[in-house]
């Protein structure tokens, strides 16, 4: 008989065969691109940094970047901020027997097609759709808000809407395993509400949150479909950028070369969340 | 309490809003996607059933997605079998690695496959999407498939193998039956997400669109967008369908190991 060990590898190989020849090949294929050049249909594989020194200074790369960044970071904020009040009602005031029903109107939303909910957003948002409608109507504002579609906001409010639940489900994981009795001992010992859930509550859930922030900033910032539906041109990131160096340029070792500073930079940034956060979630005694 | 409740239904009003206003366009007599409402009819849905190459769209959809469902589900499975019952060097980064499709951006998954056909000197086409489409719904048939797994008492597979059964009879008499619900709900979740993904399609289909590549070029007309919203209606009400059986499949497992419900899928 053979031992634990080898059956659990042969046991995961094909799907690790696959995952390393589809997934692991092909990013180092780009890693590989961002070194050559193109020349028209000609892919010159002389190793070069010129990619990367051109990624790093033209003002139009770094602002695409940067914007990328600021739009998912708002992105991040705004969802996990108005998804964690949701993740606290569904753990702690709804009863157990309804709370996977809860978990599902939650998740519907999100399984539709994406397309077509960002463009709804595009008519929701509208100069003369359904929010600025109701707004007028109930006298709040004289004239449409031009703000509020075909720029970055816009590109704010579809993605908060879109990464919903990728928000909640991580922090009410972590909110279900907190233990009832820490709350009840805290409030005998004499803590007011609020402070029971900002001294108890609020450090047991770090870790959700901080799922949360992950799972939201990372595919974000390599958005594509929604910058280009309700982002006009303020609203421009990344991805559409490389998508248009590959396919309008045709210049792939560019549009590689952006793709690896993007993960780089996603990287970076998720690495450094989690190491300053690493007092806040690590293991406690 | 009741201020949580409140903002709870607003939130799902905001969640649901797109969804809501999607039939109410696809039943809309005007060609302007805007309010006011023009008055009813069907004629954007029977305008679907004229569009020849609406039904090339849907049909390659259909033959990927039914792919995609069953090779992730194959996948998934001896991935989550692996995680959930042995103990092996490296699991951790071996299972992570497996997952990572899920919190990369699809973007990345899609050019970097993209470039490696091109260097390869091969054609895009359905069967690219195919395999793309299975790399990024592999982790969540094994998220949902590890539930089942880790929920299964694994008394019962060493009562069979006392009991004189082979490994293989026990995995066919035993394993299988009580995973079975979550087999069903991961493929009908695997072919939910292939049906519903445009990045990987968009940049892979060559001249072979698929339903959301089809639907992203029709956004361009705007005498279009009325039929793109019955289109819309129509998949949307679909989604929900496979949805609704998926989780019922997901419950009926969960009865059947005798576990408790604790949340829905991810």
């Amino acid at each position: 008989m053979r031992s634990e060990a080898g059956k659990g590898l042969s046991l995961v190989s094909p799907t690790l065969t696959y995952a390393l020849l589809l997934l692991a090949a092909p990013l180092l294929m780009i890693v590989a691109f961002s070194f050559w050049t193109q020349n028209f249909l000609t892919i010159d594989r002389t190793f070069t940094l010129d990619n990367y020194r051109e990624a790093l200074t033209d003002p139009l790369y770094r602002e695409l970047m940067l914007r990328s960044l600021k739009i998912s970071g708002a992105v991040t904020f705004f969802t996990v901020l108005l998804a964690f009040p949701i993740a606290y009602f569904i753990s702690f005031h709804v009863r157990p027997d309804r709370k996977s029903l809860w978990l599902f109107l939650i998740t519907i939303p999100f399984w539709t097609s994406y397309l077509i909910r960002v463009f709804l957003w595009c008519v929701i948002l509208a100069f003369d759709g359904p929010v600025n409608g109701t707004l007028m109507g109930l006298g709040i504002i004289d004239q449409p808000l031009g703000w509020i579609l075909y720029n970055a906001n816009a590109v704010i409010i579809t993605l908060a809407h879109a990464f919903a639940p990728f928000a909640i489900l991580p922090i009410f994981v972590s909110l279900e395993k907190i233990d009832r009795s820490l709350l009840e001992a805290a409030r005998d010992l004499g803590e007011s509400r609020a402070m029971t859930f900002l001294r108890v509550t609020l450090p047991l859930a770090m870790p959700g949150v901080l799922a949360a922030i992950l799972i939201v900033f990372i595919p974000t910032v390599g958005d594509y479909v929604t910058p280009r539906l309700v982002g006009g041109s303020g609203g421009t990131m990344i991805s559409n950028m490389i998508y248009a160096q590959i396919f309008d340029l045709n210049d792939r070792p560019m549009g590689a070369t952006l793709a690896v500073c993007a993960m780089a930079l996603v990287g970076t940034v998720a690495v450094g969340l989690i190491v300053v956060t690493r007092r806040w979630t690590g293991p406690r005694g | 309490m009741n201020g949580l409740r409140a903002y709870a239904v607003v939130y799902l009003v905001f969640l649901y809003a797109p969804i809501v206003l999607l039939p109410l366009f696809a039943f809309n007599d005007g060609t302007i996607i805007a309010f006011p409402l023009q008055g009813f009819t069907t004629r954007w849905f029977v305008d679907l059933f004229n569009t020849p190459a609406l039904h090339e769209a849907t049909l390659n959809s259909l033959i990927i997605a039914v792919s995609v469902a069953i090779l992730s589900t194959i996948l998934g499975l001896f991935a989550a079998r692996a995680a959930s019952r042995y103990s092996f060097p490296g699991k951790g980064g071996i299972i992570g690695f497996i997952m990572l499709p899920l919190v990369l951006p699809e973007v990345i998954v899609a050019i970097s496959l993209l470039l490696v056909l091109m260097q390869l000197g091969l054609d895009t086409g359905t069967w690219s999407i195919i395999a793309g489409h299975t790399l990024i719904c592999t982790p969540f048939a094994i998220a949902i498939l590890q539930g089942s797994f880790a929920n299964m008492d694994r008394s019962l597979e060493e009562a069979s193998v006392d009991l004189g059964e082979t490994p293989w009879s026990t995995f066919r008499l035993i394993t299988l039956p009580l995973v079975m619900p979550g087999i069903v709900a991961s493929l009908l979740i695997c072919f939910t997400i292939s049906l519903d993904e445009f990045i990987i399609a968009f940049f892979l289909s060559g001249n072979e669109p698929t339903l959301p590549v089809y639907l992203w070029g029709q956004l361009r007309f705007p005498a279009r967008l009325p039929v793109v919203m019955a289109l819309g209606t129509i998949l949307v009400v679909l989604s929900v369908l496979l949805l609704v059986t998926a989780e019922m499949f997901r419950r009926r497992g969960l009865r059947r190991t005798g576990q408790k419900d604790t949340g829905g899928f991810l």
